[in-house]
C-alpha cells in the first residue's frame, strides 16, 4: 500500500538528549527529545523513521540516551514506544470517528489521522479530547478529506457533538412549571452545556446510523478474532451510500444518560439558537415567527409544543 | 502489610478493575467483589453515563482510584485542571488511597498517553518525590506509586529501578503499588533478577499490589493485560506476599476482556497465596 511520506510533528525538533540528568532542566530536555521521537509518524511499514529531524541517523540519536541490550538496539527499544504511541492514538480516533472514517475511506482516514496528530499532538490528559481540533484541522487543510470536504466537516462536527453529549456538563434543568410561572417577555433560558445545535448540509445522522449498523453486523460475523499488533484498518466492508446534500438541523443531546440526536425544523432550530444568544423567550419567538416563510400554521400551538418537548427533555436551564 | 498508612489502614482483599464490557453484568447481577479499582481519568468528567455508572457502583462496592496521567516524573508542573478534577473525584468516591505511576508521559503540555520510564538519578528522584508530596498535600489522600513495565533504559541512570523506587518513596514518604507483573516484564526486558527487586524495596510501604498477564514476543515482553496471569508472575506474587503480607491485590485485564466471571475467578486465584501466608503467619 502506498502511504504518504512521513512528516515531522510541530515540536522542539533539533534537540539532542543530555548525557546526564542532574537537574529538572536536563530532565525536560530528555523528555522533549524522547517525546519528539514518539510523536514522529511511523514509516509505511509501521517502523520508526531512520532519520532524525536534523538529518542525522536516528540510530545514533537513540544510542545517545537509550541503552541497547543483548537483543535490541537503542533504536529498536525506542521504536517500541514510537509504535505504541501511534497505535494507541490511531486506534482511539479510529474508534471515536467511524462516520469520518466512512466518509473519507479507511486508508485515507489513516493518512488523515496521522497528519492531524502530527499537526496537533494531544494537549489533554484524556484521550476523550483527542479529536477536539479535527474540525479546525479539516477546515484548514481540506486536502485530507478531498473530494468530500464538506461532508467530512459536517460529520466531524456531528461526531464531536456526540462526545460532548456523552459526558459533558449538565446544569439543573428548569421545570415546565417554572417556565410557565415567568412571563415570556422576562423569561431567559440557557441551553444545557451538553446540547449541541448543528446546521448541516448533509444527512449525516442517517448515514452514521447505517454505518454503525453495518459495523455491528460485521463484528458479529468476526466473532472474537481480536487484533493485536497494529491499528485497526483495512477491513473490507459493505459500502453504504453517501448521504445526499440536504440541509438538516440537528440537536445532539442526552436523556437519561443515553445519547440521542433529534432533527428539528428550521424555525424550531432558530428559536433554540436565539435562546442561546441571550434573547428572551418572547423575543426569540417573535423574531423567528416574523421571519418564517410558513403561513399555514397555528404559531401559539406550535411554540407550546416545542417548549413542552424541550423542557420535558431537560434542555433548558435558567439564564 | 495488609493495613498501613499508605492504603488508609484498610484491608481490602482481592479486587478487579472496573471495565466497560462488565458494566451491565455488575449492575444487573451485583456479584460479590471485595473492591473495584477505577481509572480516575475515565470518571473525571462533568456528567453523563460515566458518573451514573459510578454512582451505582459506589452504592454497592468499595472503590479505589488508580490514575494514568498525573505523571509524577514529568519535568512539567502539574496540570492544575487535572488535579482539581482529581480532587473532586477523590471526595466523591472517598477512595482510601490513590495510586498512579512512577513515570512520565507529558512535556511542554503535550501528552504521549503512555507510561514512560524515568531516568534513575538522584536529581530526578528528588523532583519526583516533591511532586508526589505536593499532590498528596493537595488531594489530601495517601498516594501509592506504581512501578511501570518498561522496554528501554537510559544511559543517564545512576541506580537500579528498585533503588529508584525506594529513593522516591522514602523521600516522598509515600506508598508503593507493587505491580508484580511489571517487575517480571521489565526483568525479562532488562536482564535483571526480579527477586532482587522484590527483596530490596521497602516492604512496609506497599499499600497495594497488581497482577496481570503479558505477551511474549521474540525479543521482548509486552505488558498487554490481555491474558490470565502467567506462572512466573504467580510465583513472584507468592514470594511478595511472604515478604509483605497479604496486601490488597488487583487483577488488571484491559484488552480482549473475557466475561466478568472469568476475570473475577482469575483474580480470586490470589486468595490461595494470601490464605497460605495467613495460615503460616498464625501457625
Amino acid at each position: 500500500m502506498k502511504r504518504s511520506k512521513p512528516t515531522n510533528s510541530v515540536t522542539h525538533n533539533s534537540r539532542r538528549a543530555p548525557p546526564e540528568i542532574n537537574s529538572v532542566r536536563q530532565l525536560r530536555e530528555l523528555q522533549r527529545v524522547m517525546s519528539n521521537a514518539l510523536f514522529r509518524p511511523l514509516t509505511p511499514r509501521w517502523g520508526m523513521q531512520k532519520r532524525w529531524t536534523d538529518g542525522s541517523a536516528m540510530a545514533d540519536v537513540a544510542s545517545e540516551f537509550i541503552k541497547p541490550n543483548d537483543r535490541l538496539s537503542s533504536f529498536e527499544r525506542l521504536e517500541i514506544y514510537n509504535r505504541q504511541y501511534w497505535f494507541r492514538v490511531l486506534d482511539c480516533l479510529y474508534d471515536d470517528y467511524p462516520g469520518l472514517r466512512a466518509v473519507v475511506g479507511e486508508r485515507k482516514f489513516l493518512k488523515l489521522a496521522r497528519a492531524y496528530l502530527a499537526r496537533y499532538p494531544s494537549d489533554s490528559y484524556t484521550l476523550r479530547d483527542l479529536g477536539s481540533r479535527l474540525e479546525k484541522f479539516l477546515h484548514d487543510e481540506p486536502n485530507w478529506s478531498a473530494p468530500r470536504q464538506e461532508l467530512a466537516l459536517d460529520m466531524v462536527r456531528f461526531e464531536w457533538a456526540q462526545v460532548v453529549a456523552f459526558d459533558g456538563p449538565a446544569e439543573e434543568p428548569i421545570t415546565p412549571d417554572e417556565i410557565l410561572d415567568t412571563p415570556p417577555d422576562k423569561l431567559k433560558l440557557r441551553l444545557q452545556p451538553y446540547l449541541s445545535l448543528l446546521e448541516l448540509d448533509f444527512e449525516v445522522d442517517d448515514f452514521l446510523i447505517a454505518i454503525k449498523k453495518r459495523d455491528s453486523d460485521a463484528l458479529r460475523g468476526e466473532a472474537s478474532n481480536a487484533m493485536n499488533a497494529a491499528p485497526k484498518a483495512h477491513r473490507r466492508r459493505r459500502r453504504v451510500r453517501f448521504p445526499k446534500r440536504s440541509k438538516i438541523h440537528l440537536a445532539v443531546h442526552r436523556h437519561d444518560n443515553m445519547l440521542y440526536y433529534m432533527r428539528l425544523d428550521a424555525d424550531a432550530f432558530a428559536v433554540l439558537r436565539l435562546l442561546g444568544r441571550d434573547l428572551t423567550v418572547e423575543a426569540a419567538c417573535v423574531e423567528v415567527v416574523s421571519q418564517s416563510a410558513r403561513t399555514e400554521i397555528d404559531w401559539p400551538k406550535q411554540i407550546k409544543e416545542w417548549f413542552d418537548t424541550w423542557s420535558t427533555l431537560g434542555w433548558f436551564c435558567r439564564a | 502489610m495488609p493495613a498501613n498508612p499508605f492504603n488508609g489502614y484498610t484491608d481490602y482483599g482481592i479486587g478487579i478493575g472496573l471495565r466497560v464490557p462488565h458494566y451491565r453484568h455488575i449492575l444487573a447481577k451485583k456479584p460479590v467483589v471485595d473492591w473495584f479499582e477505577i481509572i480516575s481519568e475515565n470518571f473525571m468528567v462533568d456528567g453523563g453515563r460515566p458518573l451514573e455508572v459510578l454512582d451505582a457502583i459506589l452504592e454497592q462496592y468499595r472503590v479505589v482510584q488508580h490514575g494514568v496521567a498525573i505523571y509524577f516524573g514529568s519535568a512539567d508542573k502539574f496540570n492544575r485542571e487535572h488535579l482539581r478534577r482529581l480532587k473532586r473525584l477523590v471526595k466523591y468516591t472517598k477512595t482510601p488511597w490513590l495510586s498512579d505511576h512512577l513515570c512520565w508521559g507529558s512535556v511542554d503540555g503535550r501528552y504521549t498517553h503512555d507510561l514512560l520510564p524515568m531516568p534513575y538519578t538522584f536529581a530526578v528522584a528528588r523532583h519526583t518525590a516533591e511532586k508526589i508530596r505536593a499532590a498528596r498535600d493537595f488531594l489530601e489522600v495517601p498516594i501509592c506509586v506504581e512501578n511501570v513495565s518498561s522496554y528501554a533504559e537510559y544511559h543517564a541512570s545512576e541506580m537500579t529501578e528498585w533503588e529508584f523506587l525506594t529513593e522516591v518513596s522514602e523521600l516522598a514518604d509515600c506508598g508503593i503499588l507493587l505491580d508484580v507483573n511489571n517487575i517480571y516484564v521489565s526483568s525479562q526486558n532488562h536482564n535483571f533478577n526480579p527477586y532482587d527487586y522484590l527483596n530490596n524495596i521497602p516492604h512496609h510501604r506497599v499499600g497495594q499490589m497488581h497482577i496481570a498477564g503479558h505477551s511474549k514476543f521474540e525479543k521482548y515482553i509486552l505488558d498487554t493485560h490481555d491474558h490470565p496471569v502467567l506462572d512466573p508472575v504467580w510465583k513472584m506474587y507468592a514470594h511478595a506476599i511472604k515478604l509483605i503480607g497479604p496486601t490488597a491485590t488487583l487483577l488488571e485485564w484491559d484488552d480482549r476482556i473475557p466475561s466478568f466471571d472469568e476475570v473475577h475467578n482469575e483474580a480470586l486465584k490470589a486468595n490461595k497465596f494470601r490464605d497460605a501466608q495467613l495460615a503460616a503467619s498464625t501457625a
